[in-house]
């Protein structure tokens, strides 16, 4: 079936089985491979995307659910060369190991602040339970979302 | 100008990380691997049968190119183990069942598609008839030989290591009869998984008669070995390995295995590249997990504190097939004693087969096991005499002026000031006001009780293995900038950054101007991977000697440029120019000495073969139990880590936190089960009780230098010590929490269900 959805401000359209997720749209009907799959049970947050600007796990949702929406991944949320907050604070915090978890949990960091601007290490803590890591011990990561809310900074 | 080294400087492995994403095995775009068939494994369901693969029906389905079961097989059929001691059968791991099943999740046929999903539904129409067989899960029932898993064999003990000469074996009844206090107990140490985010992916192609590999994996040139010796002739003009970003491994990357071995059969078979990835399920049923011990331990003593007398046996749940995992007792020996000066010791160790997944390497590799189990008994004996546990750890830690020191086990630390870790921890931790606070818990009754408990590790790193050593090339560019090849292979370690730190500090030039090169078996020559927290300490020194030879030369081609003796040329180590000395106006920069090179000239290559090194550390945790539900919570973890001269302190604090939580999460939460039949419980992280950042707090980390003199850095691993430390530190301060009711161990995971059994079994 077609479905047509707006990927980083470009339009996207591909016919496709009724079946696919949209984590599989994005990487095989959009090429943008920076949105990663960790598990399959809806579990590791690898996949977070913006959906229509709230942050969804991308592997639990059908391709043809976000059909005529917009999708924002990782690889359209910095502008142009400039980091975006989160990004910057991630780097600066040493937030990320591996890397494999890091898109999904910036997505959901930035969506995150846009639903609690000011928040503190414990709703940090709450607010991101749904995305892994096994590389930082999370320390870091909580730090880095912090620091970029103390920049007061969310993605709208 | 100080110097780079030490120094926190920010990763430049991040930019891409942060806004496209690596690249991962599965994302890689080459031109090598247009028209890849997918490859999907069909796995069996039953943990020991004989089995019939029919594959009549789902070769017929869309998109399905081939469907192989292990009768197909003319090439290699079984990949061995990384360390042959074992029975032929035990070590050899099939790439494919053939008549015997002997895990839930063993590959016993291949089905190749266009699309994955195709694949998938191809796998579902596998028709697998199974003669089941009873199952043998539990380590200690193996010992029995009721159930063999290898029949041929006649016995599931894969290895003793007494008879190998690694354990001393017990001498007799009377070992204990000196001792005032004598304590012993069981310590299980169950499986746990190695989890990293990105699953297990392969690709392969042929090329000129070459197989071109790509792999998410930490040892390239370990892997192109096993490669070669398994295709033999039949790849005569050798392996290419390529590893790109890698979405961690702590272990569980090291050898090949069987899904990924098989591909270069496929690929040939088919005249087509091929790519295969693994789903969450497949990799928690598949992949091998870490740990799986049980340890039985005897610790004898005065009753004022001294340790005098130990014994400790291993028993180690080695899995279906013989991979590194069921080995590991070679670490776990030689680290018996951890910090303590305990003169007596003796020492059993055998490895099983069992009817579950074959055991791998999990962060810390055997160490961690060995510390548990010690700091365990040191808490238990601590309980049994009154004294409290802080003290006779001092009483009895090797002290700092013995260094360096043979133990009692014949393993030689190199440098060590246990106790200093001790006071460090104990001062940041305010352990006063925490003892206060747990009196008034107590005293008032309170449901929510505070326990404290400490542990002091010493591990060793980069210890005696095959790919002991490290190598390392450095060559200068045109335009004077450094290339760094290293057989070392970071997968979230950082290499680029601490690397190049370590180059840039030789040569006087810009981090950024040092490219290292990684993860190709072609363009590095040797390597031996990343793994046993070497990275540095090997493969750095090795860069770090390389290095220096590259200056040295150039010293000597400025020498003749500039008319001076080479004697009188210093490199600026501020500007990264050659000058005379006391002559600083007339310089010469990276880029004119290699204009004057010959090709070659500044190039150099380095193997670091030096020894392991030990570091060490004291963490305590804070927990609160709910007596009421059996729930713990991780309240605070203070660690104390040494690991000699640091190259990167905010690299070398993402290591601690990672080993920490990972660390935190085998003491509370994570355990790979199976049922009885041996079927898996936990398959993916829904049932799988992974950490999340919600169940831990930021921790508390003391820095510690003492530097080793084994290596030119001075530098000792740091990338498994928080894994060691904190899981005895957490489960004593689970056990000091419930001390009053008379609790004095409770195994890991400390679950509510097994909290809550032991104070109900304690209070009624």
């Amino acid at each position: 079936m077609q479905v047509s959805m707006t990927i980083n401000g470009e339009v996207v359209s591909d016919d496709v089985e009724p079946r696919t997720l949209l984590v599989h749209f994005i990487r095989e009907s959009a090429s943008l491979t920076g949105t990663n799959i960790g598990c399959d049970s809806s579990s590791c947050g690898a996949c977070t995307v913006h959906l229509a600007g709230e942050a969804v796990k991308s592997c639990t949702m059908l391709a043809v659910q976000a059909d005529g929406l917009e999708v924002t991944t990782i690889e359209g949320l910095a502008d142009g060369d400039v980091l975006h907050p989160m990004q910057q604070a991630f780097h600066e915090c040493h937030a990320l190991q591996c890397g494999y978890c890091t898109p999904g949990m910036v997505m959901a960091a930035v969506s995150l602040l846009d639903e609690v601007p000011n928040p503190t290490e414990a709703e940090v803590r709450e607010g991101l339970e749904g995305n892994l890591c096994r590389c930082t011990g999370y320390h870091n990561i909580v730090a880095a979302v912090l620091q970029a809310s103390g920049s007061g900074k969310g993605e709208s | 100008m100080p110097s780079i080294l030490g120094t926190r400087v920010l990763r430049r492995e991040d930019r891409g990380f942060l806004t496209s994403g690596a690249i991962y095995t599965a994302d890689i775009e080459d031109s090598r691997l247009d028209g890849a068939v997918h490859a999907t494994y069909v796995r069996s369901t039953m943990a020991h049968a004989g089995i019939e693969v029919d594959v009549s029906e789902a070769v017929t389905m869309p998109g399905v190119v081939a469907v192989f079961k292990a009768s197909d097989l003319d090439g290699p059929k079984a990949i061995p183990g990384p360390v042959p001691v074992f029975p032929e059968s035990m070590l050899n791991w099939p790439l494919l069942a053939g008549d015997r099943v002997r895990f839930v999740g063993e590959a016993v046929a291949v089905v190749l598609s266009e699309h994955p999903s195709q694949g998938e539904d191809a796998a579902e129409a596998v028709l697998v008839d199974y003669d089941p067989l009873p199952a043998v899960v539990d380590p200690e029932m193996a010992l029995a030989n009721e159930v063999l898993v290898h029949e041929d064999v006649g016995t599931n003990i894969s290895v003793d290591f007494t008879d190998l000469g690694m354990a001393t074996g017990y001498s007799d009844d009377d070992f204990f009869s000196d001792c005032e206090v004598v304590v012993s107990g069981r310590v299980a140490q169950p499986r746990t998984a190695a989890a990293p985010l990105e699953v297990r992916s392969a690709a392969c192609a042929w090329e000129d008669g070459r197989v071109i590999l790509w792999i998410s994996n930490q040892a390239p040139h370990m892997t192109r070995g096993a490669l070669t010796s398994l295709y033999g002739e039949q790849v005569a003009a050798g392996i290419r390995v390529l590893v790109g970003d890698v979405g961690g491994g702590f272990g569980a990357k090291i050898a090949p295995y069987p899904e990924e071995a098989l591909l270069p059969w496929i690929s040939s078979r088919l005249g087509r590249p091929v790519r295969w990835f693994e789903s969450r399920t497949e990799n928690m049923s598949a992949m091998g997990p870490g740990r799986g011990h049980i340890h039985r331990y005897t610790l004898g003593g005065t009753r004022d504190g001294d340790l005098t007398h130990y014994r400790l046996d291993v028993l180690v749940d080695g899995g279906a097939y013989a991979r590194i995992g069921a080995f590991l007792p070679m670490f776990t020996l030689p680290m018996t004693v951890g910090v303590y000066d305990i003169p007596n010791v003796e020492t059993t160790a055998r490895s099983v087969v069992t009817n579950t997944a074959p055991l791998e390497a999990y962060r810390g590799a055997g160490r961690p096991e060995a510390t548990l189990t010690i700091e365990r008994a040191v808490d238990v004996f601590a309980a049994e005499i009154g004294i409290d546990p802080v003290e006779v750890r001092r009483r009895n830690y090797l002290p700092a002026d013995v260094f360096p020191v043979t133990t009692s086990v014949g393993t030689e630390y190199d440098t060590g000031d246990y106790e200093a870790s001790l006071d460090l921890a104990l001062g940041a931790a305010g352990l006063d006001a925490l003892r206060a606070e747990q009196r008034r818990r107590r005293d008032s009754g309170s449901p929510k009780q505070l326990g404290i408990g400490v542990a002091t590790y010493v591990e060793m790193t980069a210890g005696p293995a095959p790919g002991g050593d490290e190598f390392g090339r450095v060559e200068i560019t045109a335009e004077g900038k450094a290339r760094v090849f290293s057989g070392s292979l970071s997968h979230g370690q950082s290499h680029r950054t601490t690397f190049s730190m370590i180059v840039a500090d030789q040569l006087g030039i810009s981090p950024d101007d040092v490219e290292l090169i990684q993860g190709d078996t072609d363009l590095v020559e040797h390597g031996s991977g990343t793994m046993a927290s070497k990275s540095t300490q090997l493969g750095g020194s090795a860069i770090h000697d390389a290095a220096g030879i590259v200056v040295s030369e150039a010293r000597r081609l400025a020498a003749d440029l500039l008319e001076a003796g080479v004697d009188d040329v210093v490199l600026d180590a501020d500007t990264g120019r050659f000058h005379v000395v006391g002559s600083p106006a007339v310089d010469l920069s990276w880029a004119d000495v290699a204009a004057a090179a010959d090709e070659g000239a500044l190039v150099a290559e380095s193997k670091e073969r030096r020894g392991c090194t030990y570091p060490f550390g004291t963490h305590l945790a804070v927990v609160e139990v709910d007596i009421e539900t059996g729930q713990v919570r991780l309240d605070r973890l203070v660690s104390c880590d040494d690991a000699g001269v640091i190259i990167n302190p905010m690299i070398v604090e993402g290591q601690r936190h990672g080993g920490i939580a990972q660390g935190v999460a085998q003491a509370l939460f994570e355990e790979v089960s199976y049922d009885a039949d041996g079927n898996p419980l936990t398959t993916n992280f829904a049932d799988y009780g992974i950490v999340s950042m919600a169940e831990l707090p930021s921790f508390e980390l003391v820095p510690l230098e003492t530097p080793t003199p084994c290596n030119p850095l001075g530098a000792k691993g740091i990338g498994e010590s928080g894994a060691i430390g904190s899981t005895p530190a957490v489960q004593n301060a689970v056990a000091d929490a419930l001390s009053y009711m008379g609790v004095t161990h409770i195994d890991i995971p400390l679950t509510p269900q097994k909290v809550w059994a032991a104070i109900d079994s304690a209070t009624s």
